[in-house]
């Protein structure tokens, strides 16, 4: 560590606990509270990276957010690495690792360099305009491009972190711990308002609590020990909650805000283990205040962007938080007071300040007499025009302005400095205040944008309301706070401020050089490399808009987002196309304000949180019996048992042979289900499904088709009626959430004149399917008092029943064509009668089978799956079921639809049966059908939807929609597929017993 | 075309320190006339104007626009393209389109990259497998080069998805579309613009169109900001606000217009060399030549026009990134976003006439208008210019809404069993 | 993400919610009597507008209700919440 650029200030930093990192791999020191660019600069590092385009060296700029150049890439863990971190936000920690970004090989000798002596053949936007011949070649410049642009690396492998977030509601939020953002919070925490205060630092106090300076105090204490005194009062708020290192990052509609609190970005590497690393803030508040203050502004001039160059006002925070002197011999360049600050700051801390170039005319505010006073030389009306030193600033080249400012007059003056401050004046902070809506106005005298109106419960105070006097700070801060949150509080009415007052103001966006424009390079925006030039390259061109220039030039469109460049880029625009700059507009500031993780904006909702998991009650039987899953929606449903060493195929082969030979049985509780109840329910169900309902006997079922009020078969299922107005429908699985918000539309938006209540009762039961020969016989033996037989029991009813004096509802349906029966029981019993009825059923060899079983069973009958068989463009009609539709009901949902020219259409796509000529060649679903293979373009019939290879019938087939497919029954037709052509023909939809006499068998 | 863009125009332009360049387009007054006038300069607008202009000869016509070129869902998508669509009506409109992409830096004479880095569509359930398959199987035999992958060729072509079948729902495969992939979605605006303008099209920005003006039922013109401008015919193609211009005539079209949103990471160097969809849990992610990583987000399900949506969109698209990315967990997001898309009921756009003569709308490209842009502009300026609809925008007239022939591209519907 | 004043259980989240669409398009009484073009304008064609719109809203993650909202669409500011048959407010 170079000792000489440490002063032995102890306020903010610790200097008793030395804390060592890496950069660039070699072994530093800092102190604790230390950023790592402040402990950069404390080691003489100015050079930390190179630029995105032209790899100039660039050094630390800022102390803040804004950073543009220290971009670095912290940790080399590929799990843990962060690319693009800003050296000025890092609290140094023990075990800190980082490293220059797009450089190679090293920041000191980076080769990409070479782009620089190219400049002239790259200005902004060069890649419009090349890159074209020959015209396949675009592939490999595009490989080079892509090679060398972005900046630091993503990690490879997955973050060990864990990130949470947490909603909190308040009355008001004050974003920003400076001096006017803590008045108002004590404000409001005095008047019991429940009060939160967030601070993107690790301390609160912003600018002033750094303020040591004779010119700036209060009370008679200086503006620092005044601001510390209000500090500590804030510590007697119950009501009022504190959180440092907390970055605002959104400000959406209805006050609702975005925070990222950091947690252990700051800790030792080995004290950051299994803690949250940050934590993301939804917030809700009923008032917001604003108080982000303001950044200070570069100015524009040939070769501004050397490493060296810094904000005069971060050199100040350099030197009176930090104790970091970033030279030993510097130079101020400023249209402003607040670099005269600085100068003090340094004096007192024993750095020479070897001239201060103003560009103003004389003035004599109280600072600038300060200045005066110590001996300082100040060249007046007068402009750097050139800096030197490649990789670290050695000297700035000054000459006298015209009296127009447009030009530079007399001699140049060389000054040596190994440092230079430069201020352009003062940028508010509007971003969060425009990310909420809220509308700017520009005001001329220092031209500023500054909050205007709102929608929002929301003010803006201090600095970055165009505040930049103490006192004026302190004034209309607590006089806006008052007003906004309808107290008075008296507490700052008669404090004593002394204040410097800035007389002169003056301002030019592009300083004249002594070479002309094109020759020079004038930064705009640092990090993307765009200068005036190529601002006015833009505006020769014809973007005229001010989103044209930034994204013809990408200036302000890297990761600061132009928080530095965006004024200047404005001010060039307005001067050059002679347009005034409130009428201009700004760009949009988007959120986030600073880059957010991923990681922070996901919170817990990863790994296995990422979705729910719905399982059935007997979901850990499944598991047991070594089920395989499918993904039905949210469910996880068996898929298939297989035993010993089956694949998918052998298993389900199995299963379909003993379900239709014996017996087997199925999961069914996911499907979806709706108890319905009151005195209209019938008429409900007469409306709602296509087919009629009036007449089914209490104790029947009926299976009935949905549609979508454009005609289009929506879901479909079997519903009970339980009793007089009582009715019980099932849904497809995926389908239930839907088809219940959709029937709840209907009756209380369209039909609130019905007696009718819904209710979803799919977790309240669980269903267990029994079904083949010998299902009856194993359900008398689980229920031995019920009836069975056909007269008393028929198909496509059902009954009440106990199982060990627990009721439960059996209904008689099949979706396999086989006799077979469901148990419907509470979800908590539904896996002891599971096993019930395979203890019972072991002598008939009882098959548990799965959801792809069931769907080969029910192929073999030509029973539809909606969503598999249909697509949303299928009516009733299509699936050759015009059966269900009623022909006496006057109107149920989508029947309208069914009549339109292009749905009653007799050539439209409709459901069929598909047989291969090979019958061991089974159709891949999703294949498409043609009649012809040699017309070209080739003409599309249709597609294949179900297919399966029967083990029952002992041959492939296939559920088809193809079009006009009812005429050609009977007809050959084509399954092109990528290396054969398979020959089918068309049949009817059912393909096993098409008497229905095994449902009674 | 005027000052030609190339290698040596950029080093002849470098020894004048670029002083010399000629404006990209003009900045007219509205003329007191034209034959046409597009409305809307969006990509849409502006190859609907260049294509009237370069393949039926009608130069008086003009372009106008409310704010700034390429302002709207053009500077605002994320620039997927590809042509992998199921109906043979719509792979018919796509791939038109991709055919024009492959060309169209030359065209243009201006670089709109068009990177073919191709497209994955993940299938992350068994319907999924199906609906994708379907879809291949269509694509290949309407000659468009979709194929099918399985897990491990998913795995291989794009490295750093998450192909475990440990997470929530496990990758069962993909269709990979080769020719596929995106383009710079500035330089299509400005490309078409500068083309156009070279022909005589009066490309008028920062004019809002307040009213259109009829007699009867033809068109006399339209009222704007920049004061009455006549044509007898008139195309809108003003995406998101396409029912603001169609209430003008009392007009109501079949949309919803809703925000989309989107947002990029902070550029790193090259992670992803191609596109992923992921319809299932709803991703999709591709890096620019920047080195952003470019994530769309969905549409939020209520009409907006504030050109912003809800957190929990880009929350829960987030969420689905790191299920298939965890490597993505530390980057950051750095802008995000939002547009205002309108939506058809068949996700599906309307390229077509009207009731009123010489009133036409191209609309309802929903949140994928972007890929189509030059054969929606080639397919458009044939419709007006004919007055009736080429073939392969026949199939996207508004009458389908009423006899109900629509073209439904939402895919199948939900999985059911 | 804007607040809704749900009628019945007072102001929620938007991500409670969700949107119907435009409000006060009434399901034909007697489809069948209605020629294509009529239904379709019923089916498919809206205002879509860009300012005040009258719209239904659903509280799908609290009481399940349906009811009105007037919302203006250029900013997401709610004027007025109704319930569902009650009269809606006057512009």
């Amino acid at each position: 560590m170079s000792k000489n650029l440490r002063t032995t200030n102890n306020k903010f930093i610790d200097q008793t606990s030395r804390i060592s990192f890496k950069f660039d791999g070699k072994k530093l020191y800092g102190f604790k509270g230390d950023t790592l660019a402040s402990a950069l600069l404390a080691n003489n590092i100015h050079l930390v990276g190179r630029s995105f385009k032209y790899h100039r060296p660039r050094g630390i700029m800022t102390c803040g957010s804004e950073e543009p150049n220290a971009i670095l890439q912290v940790g080399n863990d590929p799990s843990m690495t962060e690319p693009n971190t800003r050296a000025t936000e890092i609290e140094i920690y023990e075990g800190l690792e980082a490293s220059s970004q797009n450089c190679w090989p090293s920041v000191n000798f980076d080769l990409g360099a070479v782009n620089n002596f190219f400049s002239p053949l790259i200005p902004a936007a060069f890649y419009y305009k090349t890159f074209m011949w020959p015209a396949n070649f675009w592939k490999l410049y595009e490989y080079f491009i892509r090679k060398s642009a972005g900046l630091g690396k993503s990690p490879t492998e997955p973050d060990k972190d864990i990130y949470d977030q947490r909603y909190l509601h308040c009355d008001v939020l004050i974003v920003g711990g400076g001096i006017s953002g803590i008045m108002a919070a004590k404000t409001a925490a005095k008047n019991n308002l429940n009060t939160v205060l967030i601070d993107d630092k690790n301390t609160l106090g912003g600018t002033t609590i750094f303020q040591e300076n004779e010119c700036y105090k209060i009370n008679n204490l200086y503006s620092n020990k005044w601001l510390k005194k209000e500090i500590e009062t804030l510590k007697s708020f119950k009501n009022l909650t504190i959180k440092t290192r907390t970055s605002l990052a959104a400000y959406h509609n209805y006050n609702y805000l975005l925070a990222r609190e950091n947690l252990t970005d700051h800790l030792d590497l080995n004290e950051k283990k299994d803690k949250i690393r940050q934590r993301l803030w939804k917030i809700r508040s009923k008032k917001v205040i604003i108080a982000t203050g303001a950044m200070e502004r570069p100015l524009i001039f040939n070769n501004n962007d050397r490493p060296g160059i810094i904000l005069s006002s971060s050199i100040k925070k350099y030197i009176d938080y930090y104790g970091v002197k970033c030279g030993q011999k510097v130079s101020l360049f400023t249209n402003n007071d607040s670099a005269y600050e600085t100068a003090i700051s340094l004096n007192n801390s024993g750095v020479t300040v070897n001239s201060i170039v103003d560009i103003r005319d004389k003035t004599n505010s109280l600072i600038v007499k300060e200045v005066d006073k110590l001996g300082i030389k100040i060249h007046w009306k007068s402009s750097v025009v050139n800096t030197n030193g490649y990789k670290k600033i050695n000297s700035i080249e000054i000459m006298k302005l015209s009296d127009d400012g447009a030009a530079v007059v007399g001699k140049k003056i060389k000054v040596e400095c190994d440092c230079l401050g430069i201020s352009g004046g003062w940028t508010p902070r509007v971003h969060l205040f425009t990310q909420s809506g809220g509308k700017l106005k520009f005001r001329i005298e220092d031209n500023v944008f500054l909050p205007d109106k709102s929608k929002l419960d929301q003010i803006s105070i201090g600095s970055c309301n165009g505040d930049f006097e103490l006192d004026e700070v302190i004034k209309n801060s607590v006089y806006l706070t008052n007003k906004f949150l309808e107290i008075n509080n008296n507490d700052y009415e008669n404090l004593e401020i002394i204040s410097s007052k800035e007389i002169n103001k003056k301002n030019i966006w592009l300083l004249p050089s002594d070479k002309p424009l094109g020759k020079t390079k004038p930064f705009l925006d640092f990090q993307n490399d765009s200068t005036a030039n190529d601002i006015k390259l833009a505006l020769r061109e014809g973007f005229k808009s001010i989103e044209h220039v930034k994204r013809y030039t990408t200036t302000g469109m890297a990761t600061d987002q132009g928080k530095l460049s965006n004024m200047h880029a404005l001010g060039i625009i307005a001067e050059t196309a002679g347009v005034k700059m409130g009428e201009l507009g700004t760009t949009t500031f988007r959120p986030p304000y600073t880059p957010l993780t991923f990681g922070a904006i996901v919170g817990r909702n990863v790994g296995k949180f990422f979705d729910i998991t719905r399982k059935t009650p007997m979901h850990d039987w499944h598991v047991e019996n070594k089920a395989k899953f499918e993904n039905v929606g949210q469910w996880k449903r068996a898929w298939y048992y297989p035993k010993d060493n089956e694949n998918m195929y052998e298993a389900v082969q199995r299963e379909s042979k003993a379900a239709r030979d014996s017996s087997g049985i199925l999961d069914a509780s996911t499907l979806g289900k709706i108890d319905i109840q009151g005195s209209d329910a019938s008429e409900f169900l007469n409306r709602v499904y296509t087919n009629a309902w009036s007449k089914l006997e209490i104790g029947k079922c009926r299976y009935g088709l949905m549609l979508n009020e454009d005609g289009m078969v929506y879901d479909d299922g079997v519903t009970t009626r339980l009793s007089e107005n009582h009715y019980l429908m099932t849904t497809t699985t995926g389908g239930a959430a839907n088809v219940l918000s959709k029937l709840e539309d209907y009756l209380q938006t369209e039909w609130p004149e019905l007696d009718v209540y819904l209710t979803s009762v799919t977790d309240h039961y669980g269903t267990v399917s029994i079904c083949g020969p010998n299902s009856k016989k194993i359900l008398s033996k689980v229920i031995p008092d019920l009836v069975l037989s056909d007269e008393e029991f028929p198909h496509m009813s059902f009954k009440n029943a106990l199982i060990d004096n627990i009721k439960c509802r059996v209904m008689r349906i099949s979706f396999t064509g086989e006799l077979s029966y469901e148990i419907n029981i509470q979800s908590s019993y539904v896996k002891s009668v599971w096993e019930k009825c395979i203890d019972a059923g072991k002598e008939f060899d009882i098959t548990p089978y799965g959801t792809e079983t069931m769907h080969l069973l029910r192929a073999e009958k030509g029973f539809i799956i909606t969503g598999q068989d249909t697509d949303g463009t299928m009516t009733p009609v299509d699936l050759q079921m015009d059966w269900i539709i009623s022909k006496k009901k006057y109107d149920f949902i989508g029947k309208r639809s069914l009549y339109r020219s292009d749905t009653i259409r007799e050539d439209r796509k409709q459901l069929v049966g598909l047989l291969t000529e090979d019958p061991k060649e089974i159709l891949e679903e999703g294949a498409q059908i043609v009649a012809e293979t040699n017309k070209k373009p080739i003409e599309m019939i249709g597609h294949v939807t179900s297919s399966y290879f029967s083990p029952n019938l002992n041959k492939s087939i296939a559920l088809a929609v193809v079009k006009n497919g009812k005429k050609l029954k009977g007809q050959k037709m084509f399954v092109p597929m990528k290396d054969k052509t398979i020959n089918v023909t068309i049949t009817d939809t059912v393909f096993l017993d098409k008497e229905n006499k095994r449902l009674n068998a | 075309m005027k000052n030609k863009y190339s290698i040596f125009s950029l080093i002849k332009n470098a020894f004048s320190y670029h002083e010399n360049w000629q404006r990209a387009w003009r900045d007219p007054e509205p003329k007191k006339e034209y034959d046409a006038i597009i409305i809307g300069g969006g990509g849409h607008g502006l190859a609907t104007a260049y294509y009237l202009a370069k393949k039926h000869s009608m130069t008086n016509i003009a372009v106008v626009e409310k704010g700034w070129i390429g302002g709207g869902n053009t500077g605002r998508n994320t620039t997927i393209i590809r042509s992998n669509y199921l109906w043979d009506a719509s792979a018919g409109l796509y791939d038109h389109a991709l055919k024009l992409w492959e060309g169209l830096s030359q065209e243009l004479n201006y670089n709109v990259m068009f990177s073919q880095r191709g497209v994955m569509n993940l299938a992350h359930n068994l319907q999924d497998v199906r609906d994708l398959k379907r879809r291949t199987h269509a694509n290949r035999l309407n000659g468009i080069d979709a194929v099918w992958l399985n897990t491990d060729e998913v795995k291989k072509f794009c490295p750093i998805i998450n192909t475990s079948p440990e997470i929530r729902y496990p990758v069962l495969g993909g269709t990979l579309q080769r020719r596929a992939g995106t383009a710079r979605h500035d330089a299509v605006a400005w490309g078409y613009a500068r083309g156009a303008d070279a022909m005589g099209v009066d490309i008028i920005q920062n004019c809002e169109v307040k009213g259109i003006k009829r007699n009867g039922d033809s068109l006399e013109g339209i009222e704007t900001t920049k004061g009455f401008i006549k044509a007898k015919k008139i195309g809108v193609v003003t995406a998101g606000h396409s029912s603001v211009i169609a209430n003008m005539v009392d007009l109501k079209l079949p949309l919803e217009s809703k925000p989309l949103q989107a947002l990029v990471s902070e550029p790193v160097k090259p992670i992803i060399d191609t596109v992923v969809m992921s319809n299932a849990v709803h991703a999709y992610v591709s890096q620019s030549d920047k080195g952003e990583l470019v994530i769309g987000a969905g549409t939020d399900a209520y009409v907006s026009y504030t050109q912003r949506g809800s957190h929990d969109v880009v929350e829960g698209t987030l969420k689905a990134i790191l299920e298939l990315y965890p490597i993505f967990s530390r980057m950051k997001m750095l802008r995000q976003w939002g547009g205002i898309v309108d939506i058809c009921p068949d996700a599906s756009p309307i390229i077509s006439k009207t009731h009123i003569k010489g009133l036409y709308f191209n609309c309802g490209w929903g949140t994928g208008g972007f890929k189509a842009t030059p054969g929606s502009g080639d397919l458009f300026a044939h419709t007006i210019a004919n007055d009736e609809p080429h073939k392969l925008n026949a199939d996207f007239n508004i009458n389908r809404f009423i006899s109900g022939d629509l073209v439904d591209e939402h895919g199948a519907a939900a999985v059911a069993h | 993400m804007f607040l809704i004043n749900c009628p019945y259980c007072g102001e929620r989240d938007q991500s409670e919610f969700s949107s119907g669409g435009e409000a006060h398009i009434v399901r034909p009484k007697q489809p069948t009597e209605l020629s294509d073009d009529q239904w379709a304008e019923y089916l498919f064609m809206r205002k879509n507008i860009k300012g005040v719109q009258f719209e239904r809203w659903n509280h799908t993650h609290g009481c399940r209700k349906w009811f009105n909202v007037v919302r203006d669409t250029s900013n997401d500011i709610i004027h007025a919440v109704y319930k569902m048959g009650e009269k809606p407010p006057v512009k």
